[in-house]
């Protein structure tokens, strides 16, 4: 739920909660103000009707309501002397509703020419009901309208308020720490907001920074490895030379060497990998991928017989792709080498290419791989000689194109590369 | 032949200079870019092997002067700057050849004798061992005049074995040579031997006077039957 939302629902239960609260408040008030001036009007009118009693005895005659608003009867000056003057409400049949309809009645007594007279005043109430209904349909449109403008401002004015907030969002959604630092901010005057973008931009600078001088360390570590492996592998191979040398000497000195082969391999993957990240192969051409594809066959042919590993290729049409021609042959060979090397003794591979694809298909171990780890640095089945970065490398060499590059599983360990 | 070393790193200078004496050539070194600027001034060498990161100076600018006084020394840059931009650079500015570090010793000899063959030989001198005649240009071989049938790669091999000749190759190294560093993620080396196996035989039947010896373990060595 967006935060939009959430305000204007929590808004909602309590506006509602707010306005039944108050409406009861204001029913009792505003029927008190009703009762108040009701018996003002019927108090008024017993001054008027007392008033009329002096000089019109035809008042007197007025025993019942009838059509008129008040009725008098003679009492005992015994009931008139304790009688405590009261306003009451009762029901009185209307001719007009015909049903019994509330009234406001005022009781009262006065005293003419030595005569104690019982008067009882009415006039017609509010409807209870009928002002309740009332009452509660308005209170449901004012509640209803409060809703509705307070979503119109959340959509018009809150939105405009929120906009760097989910630019900022947005932007943070597609970053990537590999691709460098691209976030654009939206100006705001909203200070947390600002305070937000400001600690964001420093957050991922300092993230920049950091993944930048560990590829920096990475790079320097594998270039300056370099000179002591090429020492200590020429200072072996002149070892070995040595005519005075036993088997069991040549034995170690050959595993000895095998080792530092295998670390000057990895080193040159590393820099390999930096180098395609930073972006350092520049001049792209139209390279002509079945041709790579041949090209590697006939590299690989003595393993392949070695292994006796079938290769199939099948290119019915040709597929150019434009870009660094060196990458262009590692990306191939390295799937063409993961595809003989981690194939068992009498396997199959099978690389089809058309006009926008490239699949290697091997058998090999009759179980998938993780698809997750599967490109990840030093993460595939790394054993024996292979330095575990080869996958990296394809992928690191497709994410620079932008080529899309898929594992799937069916018998086959299938490699697709859409261009 | 007289060899220039321009290489900072003590022990990769040494290392060069024994293996390469070994070969019979007059090597010579110099450690940094102002010693290396004035023997390339005084002298004339037949190759010259350059560091490009020295101290005092860039070894592109070392291979620009040398290039402005029209010497006719081949110049392979040997470079632990595995970065395209050298090797563009180092082969613009007219550098012969490019080794990245490391590399194998059996390499550096392929590529001096290759630069010293097509600098000074002008490319024509064949490669003789007892009966045994390779022509570089041509890629073919003939065992006492007989022309010897081979394929693309055992050629490569049979040649790098030969350049080598007496020396150990290692199996690294000759993969590495002949089947390019895509090879060099490969399981084992052990498919060499099959290849080795059948240049062995095609020698001897046709009655070449050397023969490859396989050194326990490590490679593989060219020597007279």
């Amino acid at each position: 739920m967006k935060v939009l939302n959430y305000t204007t629902s929590y808004l909602a239960v309590v506006l509602l909660l707010l306005i039944s609260i108050w409406a009861t408040i204001f029913y009792y008030a505003m029927l008190d103000e009703i009762y108040d001036s009701i018996d003002d009007g019927l108090d008024n009118q017993k001054g008027l009707i007392i008033q009329k009693a002096a000089f019109d005895s035809t008042v007197f005659n007025r025993q019942q309501f009838d059509e008129g608003d008040y009725a008098i009867q003679e009492m005992s000056a015994q009931g008139a002397l304790h009688f405590r003057e009261q306003y009451i409400d009762t029901l009185m049949y209307m001719q007009n509703e015909k049903e019994y309809e509330p009234v406001r009645m005022l009781k009262t007594v006065f005293r003419h020419q030595n005569k104690y007279y019982g008067m009882q005043i009415i006039t017609s109430m509010v409807e209870e009901d009928d002002l309740i209904s009332e009452l509660f349909y308005a209170l449901l449109w004012l509640y209803g309208g409060l809703l509705i403008s307070i979503l119109m401002v959340n959509n018009f004015l809150l939105k405009r308020i929120w906009k760097p907030f989910y630019h900022l969002l947005n932007q943070l959604k597609n970053f990537r720490l590999e691709k460098g630092f691209n976030i654009t901010m939206e100006k705001t005057n909203i200070d947390e907001f600002r305070l937000l973008q400001q600690t964001v931009q420093q957050l991922l600078q300092h993230n920049i920074d950091t993944y930048t001088s560990q590829k920096h360390f990475i790079e320097n570590a594998s270039h300056e490895l370099q000179t002591p492996l090429a020492i200590s592998i020429n200072k072996l191979e002149a070892l070995a030379e040595s005519p005075t040398l036993t088997e069991k000497d040549l034995s170690l000195l050959g595993s000895t060497l095998q080792n530092l082969e295998r670390l000057t391999r990895l080193n040159k993957s590393l820099l390999l990998l930096s180098r395609i990240e930073n972006k350092q192969f520049g001049q792209t051409e139209a390279v002509d991928m079945g041709a790579l594809v041949q090209k590697a066959a006939d590299d690989w042919a003595e393993q392949l017989v070695f292994y006796n590993i079938e290769l199939k290729i099948n290119a019915p049409e040709t597929l150019i792709v434009n870009m660094n021609p060196d990458l262009a042959a590692i990306l191939v060979n390295n799937l063409v080498k993961n595809s003989i090397v981690h194939n068992g003794k009498g396997g199959l591979v099978h690389i089809m290419v058309n006009k926008q694809l490239l699949v290697i298909e091997n058998s090999g171990n009759k179980k998938p791989l993780d698809e997750k780890t599967l490109f990840t640095r030093f993460n595939a089945g790394t054993s024996g000689t292979s330095t575990g970065l080869g996958l990296a490398i394809v992928k690191a060499i497709a994410d620079l194109y932008h080529f899309s590059i898929r594992y799937t599983y069916a018998q086959k360990h299938t490699f697709t590369i859409y261009f | 032949m007289k060899i220039l070393i321009v290489e900072d790193e003590q022990d990769m200078r040494e290392g060069m200079v024994q293996s390469l004496e070994q070969e019979l050539y007059i090597v010579e070194t110099a450690a940094d870019y102002d010693s290396a600027l004035e023997k390339i001034g005084i002298y004339e060498y037949d190759c010259i092997l350059l560091d490009i990161g020295l101290p005092g100076g860039n070894g592109l600018d070392l291979l620009r002067a040398l290039k402005k006084e029209e010497k006719g020394s081949g110049v392979i840059i040997v470079s632990a700057k595995e970065s395209i931009d050298d090797k563009v650079m180092g082969l613009n500015e007219g550098a012969d050849d490019y080794l990245a570090k490391p590399f194998h010793m059996a390499e550096l000899h392929a590529r001096v004798k290759s630069v010293i063959r097509r600098k000074i030989q002008n490319g024509s001198t064949k490669i003789t061992v007892e009966n045994v005649v390779i022509d570089p240009d041509d890629r073919t071989v003939t065992i006492a005049g007989q022309p010897l049938d081979l394929n693309r790669k055992e050629y490569d091999i049979l040649a790098y074995l030969v350049t080598n000749r007496g020396r150990l190759v290692t199996k690294t190294a000759l993969a590495e040579h002949v089947w390019g560093d895509a090879i060099d993620e490969v399981g084992s080396f052990d498919f060499i031997y099959s290849q080795i196996k059948n240049l062995r035989k095609k020698l001897k039947d046709s009655g070449a006077q050397i023969e490859i010896q396989a050194v326990y373990g490590i490679g593989y060595k060219l020597s007279e039957a």
